[in-house]
């Protein structure tokens, strides 16, 4: 029940707008997300936009684990 | 989908697997994953068979529909069954078993109850069905509880005066501090990610600072759960018990600030009974004398049928972590998604519908 899904925000009309995840559209509230912006991705749970997610910090944590996969290969030849 | 490919490497995975290993030695460390979706992740990818055997994950009471209690299911059948109301709920509501009956089943014998997708949409039935009342039964956690609040004040502001609310809304960190005072060993948390979406990674500050127990935000991807774990198992080593935020993409300190002012609005702390663990101080939301003609409760009371509980279903004790669902004797034999005996059978991340559906 606490599933959210990343949506692309692609319409934005004062409390409401549309979101997109694969050519699906959906209609969304944005009472909790009144700052979102169309071409925010959002997390979206029971039609409600509750977090915009973070590019940068998701590429940090992705390039983390990276670094942290490549150390341990090197540290193991 | 955005970023779920990434963190659903193998590579990546296998590199934390090997530095849980390290970080963990000989060490016997449990650790809890409050959250339901978690629950499900952990299955779903089949974590548990990649984990060292030392390393124990315990499910906890994530999941607002198993934590409903027999008293508040036999409530919205109660509102399902009176003339002139149609009970409106979310989906997982429907099969749950209450003393006597499900939702469904009272749906079938005459009673009138609708699923809805969204609260908005409860509101949108109120507006449609004027001469109806319309009930919306709000269970759920801090993800959940704002969208309620938020559609009360919809309620309010379209002056709207057909639609109640029965506040079954709960918040999730006093039963993880209860859970510390209980039976079972808990050496950290996996802390719930979309929960914390809204109140934020400080929450469990007095978890982490007062009872000494580590905890860690975590998203819901293979390798999200893993360096999750990885950190824990990491600050069990290290003797610390810090709040660390794995989920950095989603979840700020402080939360959601815009959601929990219109939850703490219309909400304010009420004590909750939560199934296998009892009545927590604090942990529910009650509906603020302010909104008082929006609340159910108070507007149209109704008497549910005395509360039984079903001796045979061990769904409390799996929700605090005391047993596996597979300990159950009526586990995938009696009990099993599309006849649930109990709650924790229902929901797709209740634990014993998880452990059934990824065996
Ligand atoms: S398997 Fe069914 S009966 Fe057993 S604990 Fe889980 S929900 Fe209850």
């Amino acid at each position: 029940m606490c599933l959210a899904i990343p949506m692309k925000l692609i319409e934005a009309d004062g409390p409401f707008g549309k979101v997109e995840i694969e050519g699906v559209k959906r209609k969304v509230s944005l009472q909790l997300l009144p700052d979102a912006e169309v071409g925010d991705y959002v997390l979206v749970h029971a039609g409600f936009a509750i977090e915009r997610i973070n590019e940068e910090e998701a590429k940090k944590t992705l390039q983390l684990l990276t670094e942290l996969a490549l150390a341990q290969e090197a540290e193991e030849q | 989908m955005k970023f779920v490919e990434e963190f659903r490497d193998k590579e990546l995975a296998a590199g934390l697997v090997r530095r849980i290993e390290e970080a963990l030695g000989d060490r016997r460390v449990s650790l809890m994953e409050v959250c339901g979706t978690h629950t499900m992740s952990i299955q779903r990818y089949g974590l548990k068979s990649l984990l060292p055997k030392n390393l124990r994950l315990l499910s906890g009471p994530g999941c607002p529909v198993c934590v409903t209690p027999n008293e508040q299911v036999d409530l919205a059948i109660a509102y399902a069954m009176t003339e002139g109301v149609i009970l409106a709920t979310f989906g997982d509501m429907a099969k749950v078993p209450g003393s006597s009956t499900t939702l469904l089943k009272a749906k079938a014998a005459g009673g009138r109850m609708q699923i809805v997708y969204s609260t908005m949409d409860a509101v949108k039935l109120a507006e449609s069905n004027p001469d109806k009342k319309i009930v919306f039964f709000g269970i759920g956690f801090e993800p959940t509880a704002p969208t309620v609040a938020a559609s009360i004040l919809e309620a309010e502001r379209k002056g709207i005066s057909n639609y109640f609310v029965v506040s079954a809304a709960k918040v999730v960190p006093p039963p993880m501090e209860a859970l510390l005072q209980g039976e079972v060993q808990i050496d950290g948390f996996i802390c719930p990610g979309h929960v914390s979406v809204v109140i934020g990674s400080g929450a469990y500050r007095k978890i982490a600072e007062v009872h000494r127990v580590p905890c860690v935000v975590a998203g819901f991807e293979p390798t999200d759960v893993l360096q999750a774990i990885e950190m824990l198992v990491r600050q069990v080593r290290d003797g610390r018990s810090e709040v660390e935020n794995q989920y950095t993409r989603v979840v700020h300190e402080e939360g959601n600030v815009a959601a929990r002012g219109i939850m703490d609005r219309v909400f304010e702390p009420r004590d909750a009974k939560w199934r296998g663990i009892g009545v927590i101080p604090g942990s529910g939301l009650g509906i603020r004398p302010g909104y008082a003609r929006f609340n159910a409760e108070v507007q149209l009371p109704v008497v549910p049928e005395k509360t039984v509980e079903n001796e045979r279903c061990i769904c409390g004790l799996v929700l605090k972590g005391v047993k596996e669902p597979t300990d159950c004797a009526l586990f995938g034999k009696e009990c099993a998604p599309e006849n649930p005996v109990g709650a924790c059978m229902v929901s797709g991340e209740g634990a014993c519908a998880a452990y059934y559906k990824y065996r």
